[in-house]
């Protein structure tokens, strides 16, 4: 079964040839990616069986040779990271060597006092369950990363913001941090480089809007975690007023195998531009949901039948999948066989990287009902600051929670798809966007769903149902309208 | 006898008191904590009930505050209303209004900062508040099933006490292994509709065991055979380490 998929694979991938412009020829167009050998995974620890202590760490190899790595100086480092070509694992996949440099601009010593990186672990984007696996499984890598890269970035101290939820993983990563204050690792002349350098760890209470960037600066300065305009950037004014750098928990925690192993070998695995290994979380309609790491730019269907068991009930039974996370729109099973991966290779079929969080529906999925939950949850993360995506959210999900029973005319489809062109880009961050896609790739893929439904509800409840989905004999008491088709969420 | 004024002022007072006591009747919907931004007085829960951290949180408060910087003390409202909100069981007006004296800020600071962050109950929950994720992740694997079957559970006579108090969550974060409960911050994985009651009714003895149920697998790998990391030692990256450093 597995070889016939490897061999039928080549075909597909020469055939699927569409790039845009920016991206340059692959070298090696025919070579399959995926399968992973053991000794390139740099999470050896995903699963629990080596323990995650500073000993067991220790054995893997983190903390080797750190300060050698430390006194190489910030330019070497960055230098290096620029080489492997490692992109952001967060979403948004910038070159992290060049976000790295931002913090460094001609001049920089002339800005004397604290300078900070902060570790994004504020996980929460539906489908993403990374990071929580390297926290309390490779806290170790995770430090050590902070280090490195706040060596790159002449930083003076690292905030990691952890969701307040992973309280176990801050037990961990706590416990993790004190052994390696012990060890004299971090802390005032760290590893013994002559370099000082701390990590706190803040907890974040809930609030997925806090997963971005500047949101989690006011987050961390003891606000509300609402968004700032940039510019200034987090790199001249960030966290307390001073330079800073917010990153993925992924993108730091691999830094430290990338510098040790070299920049070739990391840019070896993968396509062009698109290089290294990948936390892939995998869940929903799948025989065996997990987290894996595996090398980028591996076929999305060989991920799902390597290492997850295939799709509930084989392929051919697949309904859609979201590749990246809730943000990013959802593929076709057409679309899924081709797609690729990585952040090029998704680009190319709609969709995008995110964070490697693949959900699986299957054919029994109600798919209305799914991205209708997915608006719920954009309304009651929206942290309402700007007014389209406050009431642009809350209208979203109001619409589709009448969508999924067909309570609603025809015409509304096309009101729905113009509101969320109305929030998507009006909004301080993304999470505007991120609450339009799901809702305008619903249309595209499967408007006639939408359409047979509405005319299934109108059939049977006649023509009591107008505009708005208002029924006549509805009451308003209580702060909210009795008495309708469809029962609103809070 | 009373003068004249004086007799309004009753008559006037009497009448307030006859609105307030109609207004009695007139129903508040009930909402979550986070989602009514407005705090009500009651007579458990309003600014004349004071907190205090004891002891062993007055340090922990102090450790807290030296992890920010000094003209910063601001940040540590989250971490220090949490801190309150553990030792008094939610986060009251009086925990709040503590934690502002102690980090010299006005009070409405602490209160944005409450009731934004939807971890913060400022209305009292059980003692053992239940979680659960019913986010995309979790509904495509049932988790619908699970929330109706926990806010029966919590309804039925087995709850009479107030023990469980329930919430449905956002994505926990947890995907691989949905459908999850968070229960008191400790993590409940694998679950469907009536594993759900088993680790309530755990809960209740004291015997829940965190992590994936039914011990199918660890964490987060493929249950059954393996498909990465065979080693029964983890591969050493110190043999692979270039010579240059």
């Amino acid at each position: 079964m597995l070889s016939r998929t490897w061999k039928s694979l080549p075909l597909r991938h020469a055939t699927f040839q569409s790039r845009s412009l920016a991206t340059e020829a692959n070298i090696n167009p025919n070579r399959i990616h995926g399968g992973l050998k053991d000794s390139d995974r740099i999470f050896q620890n995903l699963y629990g069986y080596y323990g995650h202590d500073l000993k067991s760490a220790q054995k893997r190899g983190d903390w080797y040779k750190t300060k050698e790595l430390v006194l190489k100086g910030d330019s070497w480092l960055i230098d290096q990271i620029k080489k492997s070509g490692l992109r952001g694992r967060g979403g948004a996949g910038f070159p992290s060597g060049m976000k790295w440099s931002f913090m460094n601009p001609p001049g920089w010593e002339k800005n004397p006092g604290p300078r900070y990186v902060v570790i994004n672990a504020d996980e929460g984007e539906p489908g993403t369950c990374k990071d929580r696996e390297i926290m309390r499984k490779e806290p170790h890598k995770l430090i050590e990363g902070c280090l490195l890269s706040g060596r790159a970035m002449n930083a003076t101290a690292a905030y990691i913001y952890i969701r307040g939820e992973f309280y176990d993983e801050y037990l961990i990563l706590q416990s993790a941090i004190d052994e390696a204050y012990k060890h004299g690792l971090i802390g005032q002349n760290a590893c013994g480089s002559g370099y000082d350098f701390d990590v706190y760890i803040h907890r974040g209470m809930g609030a997925y809007i806090c997963g971005e960037e500047t949101a989690l600066i006011e987050s961390l300065e003891g606000k509300q975690g609402k968004p700032r305009l940039k510019p200034p950037f987090p790199a001249a004014v960030g966290v307390f007023g001073r330079p800073s750098t917010v990153t993925n928990v992924e993108t730091v925690a691999v830094a430290p195998t990338i510098l040790r192993r070299g920049p070739d070998w990391f840019s070896s695995l993968g396509r062009e531009r698109n290089v290294g290994t990948k936390l892939y979380g995998i869940s929903g309609h799948v025989n065996k949901p997990c987290v894996v790491e595996e090398e980028m730019s591996i076929p999305l269907k060989d991920l799902i039948e390597k290492h997850c068991g295939g799709v509930r009930g084989g392929w051919d039974n697949l309904l859609a999948i979201i590749p990246g996370g809730s943000s990013t729109p959802s593929l076709n099973q057409e679309m899924s066989g081709k797609a690729l991966m990585d952040y090029d290779g998704l680009k190319d079929v709609g969709s995008s990287l995110g964070t490697g969080a693949v959900i699986v529906m299957d054919k029994s999925t109600d798919i209305i009902k799914a991205i209708s939950r997915l608006s719920d949850f954009y309304r009651h993360e929206s942290c309402g600051q700007c007014t389209p995506c406050r009431e642009g959210t809350t209208w979203l999900s109001k619409t589709m929670q009448r969508f999924v029973i067909g309570d609603a005319k025809p015409k509304e489809i096309d009101m729905i798809i113009e509101m969320s062109k109305r929030i998507e880009g009006h909004s301080i961050c993304g999470l505007g966007d991120a609450s339009a896609w799901p809702v305008q790739a619903l249309v595209k893929n499967f408007k006639p769903l939408l359409l047979e439904r509405m005319e299934q509800f109108h059939k049977e409840k006649t023509d009591k149902v107008q505009y708005g989905g208002w029924v006549k004999d509805a009451k308003v008491f209580d702060g909210r309208v009795h008495g309708l088709p469809h029962d609103f969420h809070h | 006898m009373l003068l004249p004024t004086a007799r309004l002022t009753t008559r006037r007072a009497s009448k307030i008191a006859s609105i307030r006591f109609f207004m009695g009747f007139i129903s508040i919907p009930k909402r979550w904590s986070h989602i009514d931004a407005v705090h009500r007085n009651t007579k458990d829960n309003n600014p004349s009930v004071k907190f205090e951290f004891n002891d062993k949180n007055s340090q922990e408060v102090t450790k807290i505050i030296a992890k920010y910087p000094e003209q910063y003390k601001k940040a540590a409202i989250m971490p220090l209303l949490n801190l309150g909100q553990h030792q008094f069981g939610y986060c009251s007006i009086g925990v709040m209004n503590e934690v502002a004296r102690i980090l010299e800020v006005p009070p409405m600071r602490v209160y944005e900062v409450a009731s934004f962050y939807t971890m913060f109950h400022r209305k009292p929950v059980g003692q053992v508040n239940v979680g659960i994720c019913t986010n995309i992740a979790c509904q495509l694997r049932g988790a619908d099933d699970i929330y109706s079957n926990a806010k029966s559970y919590c309804k039925s006579e087995k709850n009479k006490d107030g023990f469980f108090s329930l919430e449905e969550l956002e994505c926990s974060g947890a995907c691989a292994n949905a459908p999850v409960a968070e229960i008191n911050n400790i993590y409940y994985e694998d679950l469907d509709k009536d594993s759900i009651i088993k680790v309530l009714d755990d809960l209740r003895i004291g015997k829940a065991k965190p992590g994936p149920f039914g011990g199918k697998r660890v964490s987060c790998e493929p249950e059954g055979e393996k498909t990465s990391l065979f080693g029964k030692e983890a591969f050493d990256i110190r043999t692979v380490t270039r010579d240059d450093i």
